[in-house]
């Protein structure tokens, strides 16, 4: 099986405009920032994209913000970055804001198998607006589909040639929810390892759901927030 | 009337041992530092972690390792991570003992808008929708009037909704308040505050069936 690409341009090779692209990544905290950078470079455009933030202003997402390569954002929230709140209040950018827990969900469910879940986030709200309820033990339920996306880009820590990955700390996130959910799923790694180097009972991500894997390099992992206590 | 701190620390006497607690950001996450003395709680952060432990010292921060408001934090003995989904599996299990966040509306029967000002503030509601679709105990911190000076405890939310009928007790600047059927209940009121000053400064139904104490801080 040849899952192993020599880097990010590689591996993207076929990204093409208009398509549907789901980022990896909480804030700043473990996005895939090779892959990124190539969409960036590869000026691709007209893209949807899915993610929970959309990064800083300089920085993640906002590269591909300013350059003007989005057509549609889905996201829980925006906030870091100043220029991407502005595009949305102006009618500039097309922005669907979904809660937090339904994203990482209807990932979840894509990968699963599952072509819906029922939650109650957004009950009562505009969320809520349009979709389908239905009661389970006298509460409210919506109704809220699976999605999957064109390409799935995630970034993990830790992968093989199978395409097992496994993640650190809180820079696992939305990266193994996505992974399940790409029709192609594309992994930048820290660290490329052969088959049988990483424990089986390590791993999160099961090889079967990557279709591509690559070495990426020069991480810059900035920190948005570094707070510090005094001793 | 109270400071973030004060208001933090009033709630902080809520925590039980053993709980397992959510704070959002803002004046939620100064709970953190007046967990009570002998009791172990177990903070939960949304994107991916139980056991949130303080902030690192200098030169010890970890890119890899952040809270939901994106600070860089550390772990203790026992902590774990997980992904997101799990993450806010369990917030909607109602695993989660506790959730603390702050708001800008709170309605009589329970309503909250947290998210958006319309055509000012759209920065997306994050996690709040499901913690409070979800949560067992919804304590809600923050300052009984807006910076204009108007009551944030209203007969009806105006702003968009975060969630409905979910909020449990308010503590602000000036007073602990439950909410319940019949609407807010005055509980607690801020040292050298005045149950008028309070009724003055709540747009909602308030009932006031009691001789109403002032919040106690000292230590037990």
């Amino acid at each position: 099986m040849k899952k192993v690409y020599e880097n990010a341009e590689a591996a993207l090779y076929d990204i093409a405009d208009g398509n549907t692209i789901m980022l990896g990544g909480f804030g700043l905290c473990g996005i895939p920032e090779n892959c990124i950078a190539e969409l960036v470079k590869k000026g691709t455009k007209d893209l949807t994209c899915i993610s929970n933030n959309a990064g800083v202003d300089d920085f993640g997402i906002g590269l591909l913000l300013k350059k003007k390569q989005l057509r549609k954002m889905v996201a829980s929230y925006v906030g870091e970055n100043a220029e991407f709140e502005r595009q949305l209040l102006s009618g500039e950018l097309d922005v669907e804001l979904i809660p937090q827990g339904t994203l990482a969900t209807r990932c979840m469910a894509s990968g699963y198998g599952m072509p819906a879940i029922f939650t109650p986030a957004g009950v009562g709200t505009e969320v809520a607006e349009g979709k389908e309820t239905r009661e389970f033990h006298g509460k409210e339920y919506l109704l809220e589909y699976a999605f999957d996306s064109d390409f799935a880009l995630v970034k993990a820590w830790k992968g093989d040639r199978y395409g097992n990955l496994i993640y650190k700390e809180t820079a696992r996130n939305f990266n193994p929810l996505m992974a399940m959910a790409g029709k192609i799923t594309i992994a930048e790694v820290e660290e490329l390892v052969e088959p049988g180097q990483l424990n089986p009972n390590e791993i999160h991500t099961p090889g079967i759901y990557v279709h591509r894997i690559f070495l990426g390099e020069h991480y810059e992992k900035r920190i948005e927030q570094k707070t510090v206590r005094t001793s | 009337m109270l400071d973030k701190n004060q208001i933090a620390q009033r709630i902080a006497k809520e925590l039980k041992d053993g709980y397992y607690v959510n704070l959002g950001i803002g004046i939620p996450t100064l709970v953190a530092n007046y967990i009570p003395e002998g009791i172990n709680v177990i903070l939960q952060s949304e994107n991916g972690l139980l056991g949130m432990g303080p902030f690192p010292l200098e030169g010890e921060e970890d890119a890899d390792l952040i809270n939901a408001g994106k600070q860089t934090i550390t772990t203790l003995p026992g902590s774990a991570f997980f992904d997101s989904a799990m993450s806010f599996g369990m917030i909607r299990a109602g695993k989660v003992d506790l959730t603390v966040l702050g708001a800008m509306e709170v309605s009589e029967t329970g309503d909250i808008a947290s998210w958006k000002i319309p055509g000012k503030m759209v920065k997306g509601m994050g996690g709040a929708m499901d913690l409070v679709a979800s949560a067992k105990n919804i304590i809600v911190a923050m300052m009984h009037t807006n910076p204009k000076g108007q009551s944030k405890l209203l007969t009806k939310c105006v702003l968009p909704l975060t969630g409905i009928k979910c909020v449990k007790k308010i503590v602000t600047d000036l007073a602990v308040i439950e909410v319940t059927d019949k609407g807010f209940r005055l509980l607690e009121r801020a040292p050298g505050i005045s149950v008028d000053e309070i009724k003055g400064k709540t747009e909602g139904k308030l009932i006031v069936d009691m001789d109403i104490p002032e919040m106690d801080f000292s230590v037990s």
